[in-house]
């Protein structure tokens, strides 16, 4: 145990240092959401109904943004060849590695939900609702993103191979956070159908993440 | 000191065979070195040093051959009784030099760390604030060096040790080596430079 703890203290610390990815995708979700008023123009209506889809779209990309060097960074300096000769199985170093990425990239950007809903003319009820579903869902994104994380380094390939391997894992989870929230909204359905469909897509990511992530860098020792 | 058994441990691999990309590398390749044995990999640039070196690591697959630890700890692989120092030194530029070494200690299992000392040993003890990333090549070196201080473990796989230290690191450097010996360890190491201890040669790819 204290070796997964030292892994997540460590990639927190990274993150949270100046050039961590943490403030990088708080900034490109603020960047996004500030935005979109803008672009969208003065419909205060059209712009509440938006703005669940907004917020998570935001928050989507944000995490994309950040995930890509998951792993390409221990790859890269040696940290990834001692992490898999260790005595710590390589699929809870993983799991480890994307806890620690979400804390320090993915609750900020909850964090920060309140705020930027005010921005998009949500009330306080709703402003809740999309926080909680992002809340419920960003961990599913964060570890459906990692083995796509995985598979950048053991393919050799960077950033975009990693969004387009992603990208339809992460549209259920898109679908549902913001069916949930909208439910809250406008109706006419109940928040809870949606909701717990996120959440277990949460917790099947939560599985099935580590043990992909895992078995794609086993594959691709070199 | 505990986690050694001394003199009856021993490291070998038998017919081993190394396809990388498709083109192989070496094979029917012999080695092994006892207790208290250093081995010296030498051979020309890409004749397969650091292949071998990952092959022991458990970090590539050998296309045919075995690699066996006798004597070691029966629960462990031998890839968990290994150190690697390869040519990427695995440390994060914005952490201080007691945090990769700290880091690395916890992770790897260090029960009697004390980093103050282990850096000591290396010569690093005046910077142990400074973020990593400040750090000369020679530094970053002997900061490698210092994680294999931080846990006990009977076979060093070192590829090309020696890079980037002036004469004194290597000096120190030989004096933890022989240490290492001393307590009844194993040394593979991949390298042009002499190593500074006693070694036993084993020439890769022959005459090219």
């Amino acid at each position: 145990m204290t070796a997964l703890a030292a892994l997540i203290r460590r990639d927190i610390r990274i993150a949270l240092r100046v050039g961590g990815g943490a403030l990088i995708g708080v900034l490109f979700f603020l960047t996004v959401v500030v935005l979109m008023p803008f672009a969208v123009g003065p419909d205060l209506a059209l712009l509440s109904r938006l703005g669940p889809a907004i917020l998570w779209l935001g928050a989507l990309l944000a995490s994309l943004l950040t995930l890509d060097r998951l792993f390409m960074a221990d790859h890269e300096d040696g940290s990834l060849d001692l992490i898999t000769m260790s005595r710590t199985p390589l699929e809870l170093a993983c799991a480890a590695k994307a806890l620690a990425h979400w804390l320090a990239a993915g609750l900020p950007l909850i964090v920060a939900t309140p705020v930027l809903g005010l921005l998009l003319n949500l009330d306080m009820i709703a402003t809740a609702a999309v926080a909680l579903t992002l809340l419920a869902g960003t961990p599913a994104l964060t570890f459906t993103g990692m083995i796509g994380a995985a598979l950048a380094v053991t393919l050799h390939r960077g950033g975009l191979l990693m969004a387009v391997l992603v990208l339809p894992l992460s549209i259920p989870v898109l679908i549902f956070g913001v069916a949930a929230s909208q439910a809250v909204i406008v109706g006419p359905m109940t928040f809870g159908a949606p909701f717990s469909i996120l959440c277990a897509l949460s917790l099947v990511s939560l599985v099935i993440g580590p043990f992909a992530a895992a078995a794609s860098l086993r594959h691709g020792l070199d | 000191m505990s986690g050694l058994n001394q003199g009856d441990m021993r490291l070998s691999g038998h017919g081993l065979r190394c396809v990388r990309g498709g083109r192989e590398v070496f094979a029917g390749l012999d080695f092994a070195a006892g207790s208290g044995e250093a081995v010296a990999v030498v051979g020309r640039n890409g004749s397969g040093k650091t292949s071998l070196l990952r092959l022991i690591a458990g970090l590539l697959v050998p296309a045919a051959g075995t690699i066996a630890l006798e004597g070691g700890h029966s629960e462990l692989t031998l890839a968990e009784q290994c150190h690697y120092l390869g040519h990427r030194d695995a440390l994060k530029p914005a952490l201080s030099v007691a945090e990769n070494l700290t880091f690395w200690a916890d992770f790897l299992g260090g029960e009697l760390f004390d980093a103050v000392e282990s850096l000591a040993k290396v010569g690093l003890d005046h910077a142990i604030h400074l973020p990593a990333g400040f750090l000369s090549a020679g530094q970053r070196r002997r900061l490698s060096l210092a994680r294999l201080l931080t846990v006990r473990r009977p076979v060093w796989l070192l590829d090309e040790p020696t890079n980037a230290l002036d004469v004194a690191g290597q000096d120190m450097f030989a004096g933890l080596m022989r240490e290492h010996l001393a307590g009844g360890g194993m040394i593979v190491a991949a390298t042009h430079a002499p190593l500074g201890i006693e070694s036993r040669e084993l020439r890769i790819g022959g005459v090219a």
